[in-house]
């Protein structure tokens, strides 16, 4: 009968939250290493950064699991579980992203064209810096909880959303770039390499936007 | 007259076991929010609810008792055969402890209070007579038991939001927090102080004016405040953990207040719990020794001072495991949400306790949590315990009633 306090309260989902992002950030940071091997064709290296990356992936998938089991419908809460559950699935769909991308280029053992590696480097990195920029905006969910998501640090999570938002305008613009300059080298490859190319692009560049929705989400939860 | 003995020893042994079990778990969830939210070590929580339930149990726990004692069965019905009012009050005691049992042997979330009062209810209706209960003032207490947790839910709720609008908000937390817990912390002594002088001094034989209180409330509160002010002005920001959470050091002056606010809430424990155990005995002892029901002697002060020592008893010997546990499980509570928390409720509970109605604190505690909740302050509620605890609100006051009436047959069988 003690409980009667404790049981009140349920599993914070805030704190998993963070930690989700935290390691769908990870997961998506491997790419950077691992476009870097694969575009000097060090196979053997690139397989530890795949591995990783799965790892990683694996992970986040399972505390992603247990964050959905520990939010039944009967919670409280100050937002609505709904966007909570939502917020999770786009940080999960990041990493999800990234094993993607890394298991096509690993797969096909993908030789990324020397005209456009240094472009395609610096594309990468951007959606890394996407997902950064994501868990650091996330990871003021517990100081917005506090807050009651009013105030000063509203303002700053605002502030850290539209840095996110241009972030990902620039992939946006690199992605075009990009293809652009593919576009200009792809008769001097095979048919099927640079399709599967523009696919990895693609992707690649869906890591960005999953960021920026995870964005959106945070976004919706200080509007409520 | 032999039996008297009998009696009176008796009740003691009931008595002291309840005030044994009020301390070994009730205790728990007054203290458990200052361990939680790490305002306080086990060993700070057990010295401080020491402390304050047995000063709370002293000083103001006297109307609350007087209330159990003959507040509830009509004493005029029972002029002719004063027994009965013995084996009723024993009755009573065994029924709610025995309830008190199963349900925390079940896990079922029971209040001490509704147990006891639900007992007296039940042996009085039944085995007296319908008339014996005085029914204006049951409803009266049943009335409160719907009120308390509303009214501290809304006191909580109006704090917390003052919190979250004048420091959480702000540009800058920390200095708003030290300019605004001081008064916070003010609040809590005065509204404390000023309820003890005005209704519990006076058993101890302190009578003093009106205006004599408040100035006496006013100046220890100040007092209170001023020694507060010193803990906080001596907390330096920590950069490094404040980098990983922005209110690190904000949560470390609530804490000061904190320290505050569990001493509140553990002496408005004691000053409204104790009644539960040493009620029925303070019954026993006065018609046992006097033979008359209703004789309007005082309540003696020794009385007072054993089911204080009880419960502290109770909670050295076990409640520390329990508060060590609750407190893990409650870590949602931050210093900044918890004394919103314990703020509203001691304040609700010292005032019913001012009043002599007996109100169960950990529902009224329950009510002021989800009144932080309300304000947006707690991650996550689950309405499911809630909706539990309100049925067990419900099925609690027959079953003490059952029990009581049982044990009442048996005691006017058994007993000379």
């Amino acid at each position: 009968m003690a409980n009667m306090l404790a049981n009140i309260f349920g599993t914070s989902p805030v704190l998993p939250l963070e930690k989700h992002v935290h390691i769908a950030y990870k997961c998506v940071r491997e790419l950077d290493e691992f476009f870097a091997a694969a575009i000097t064709g060090d196979w053997e290296k690139a397989s530890r950064f795949r591995d990783q990356i799965i790892k990683y992936e694996h992970e986040a998938d399972e505390l992603k699991k247990e964050i959905r089991l520990h939010l039944p419908k009967s919670l409280f809460m100050p937002v609505p579980r709904e966007d909570l559950l939502e917020l999770l699935l786009v940080q999960d769909k990041m990493a999800n992203r990234a094993k993607d991308v890394s298991g096509i280029v690993f797969g096909r053992r993908m030789k990324i064209p020397d005209e456009i590696a240094e472009e395609f480097q610096e594309f990468v990195r951007r959606n890394v810096d996407a997902a950064k920029q994501a868990r650091k905006s996330v990871r003021e969910l517990d100081e917005l909880f506090t807050s009651g998501f009013r105030g000063a640090e509203a303002a700053l999570v605002e502030g850290l959303l539209e840095e996110l938002d241009q972030i990902e305008t620039d992939t946006d613009d690199r992605q075009a770039a990009l293809r652009w300059s593919l576009f200009g080298v792809e008769k001097d490859h095979g048919p099927v390499d640079v399709m599967f190319l523009y696919q990895v692009i693609e992707l690649t560049g869906e890591i960005a936007d999953m960021a920026e929705r995870v964005g959106r989400r945070l976004e919706l939860l200080l509007s409520h | 007259m032999e039996a008297q003995y009998i009696y009176i020893g008796l009740a003691a042994v009931f008595g002291i076991f309840m005030a044994w079990g009020i301390g070994a778990n009730d205790v728990a969830n007054a203290m458990a929010t200052s361990v939680g939210s790490k305002a306080l070590t086990i060993k700070q929580a057990i010295l401080v609810a020491a402390v304050f339930e047995f000063l709370g149990a002293v000083l103001a726990g006297g109307a609350v008792t007087s209330t159990i004692r003959k507040g509830i069965v009509d004493s005029d019905l029972l002029a002719n055969t004063p027994e009965l009012l013995i084996y009723g009050m024993l009755a009573s005691l065994l029924a709610a402890a025995t309830w008190l049992l199963i349900a925390s042997r079940n896990g079922w979330p029971v209040s001490t209070t509704h147990s006891i009062v639900g007992a007296i209810v039940g042996f009085a209706a039944v085995g007296i007579g319908i008339d014996a209960v005085q029914w204006s003032q049951v409803a009266t207490i049943v009335m409160s038991w719907v009120v308390s947790p509303l009214t501290a839910g809304f006191i909580a709720f109006l704090i917390y939001l003052s919190v979250q609008r004048l420091i959480l908000s702000h540009e800058d937390p920390l200095a708003q927090a030290k300019r605004y817990v001081p008064v916070y912390i003010f609040f809590a002594g005065f509204t404390i102080t000023l309820v003890t002088i005005l209704k519990g001094l006076s058993h101890v034989g302190l009578d003093l004016s009106l205006s004599a209180s408040y100035a006496l409330a006013i100046g220890i509160a100040v007092l209170i405040a001023l020694v507060g002010t010193f803990a906080i002005q001596r907390i330096k920001p920590d950069p490094k953990a404040e980098k990983k959470q922005h209110f690190h050091t904000v949560e470390r002056v609530f804490a000061v207040l904190m320290v505050v606010t569990a001493c509140s809430m553990a002496f408005a424990h004691g000053s409204n719990d104790v009644a539960n155990a040493i009620g029925p005995l303070a019954a026993v002892i006065s018609v046992a020794q006097s033979g008359i029901v209703g004789a309007r002697s005082a309540l003696p002060i020794w009385v007072l001072v054993i089911g204080g020592a009880g419960i502290v008893v109770g909670l050295a010997t076990f409640g520390v495991h329990v508060i060590a546990t609750v407190g893990e499980k409650i870590t949602q509570l931050t210093p900044s949400r918890g004394f919103a928390a314990e703020l509203a409720a001691a304040t609700t509970i010292v005032i019913a306790s001012g009043t002599g109605i007996p109100i169960s604190t950990t529902h009224t505690l329950v009510g002021a949590v989800l009144g932080v909740g309300l304000a947006r302050g707690i991650e996550a509620i689950d309405l499911r315990v809630v909706g539990r605890i309100f049925v067990s609100w419900v099925v609690t006051i027959p079953a003490g009633a059952i029990l009581s009436i049982v044990f009442f047959f048996i005691f006017k069988t058994v007993l000379p």
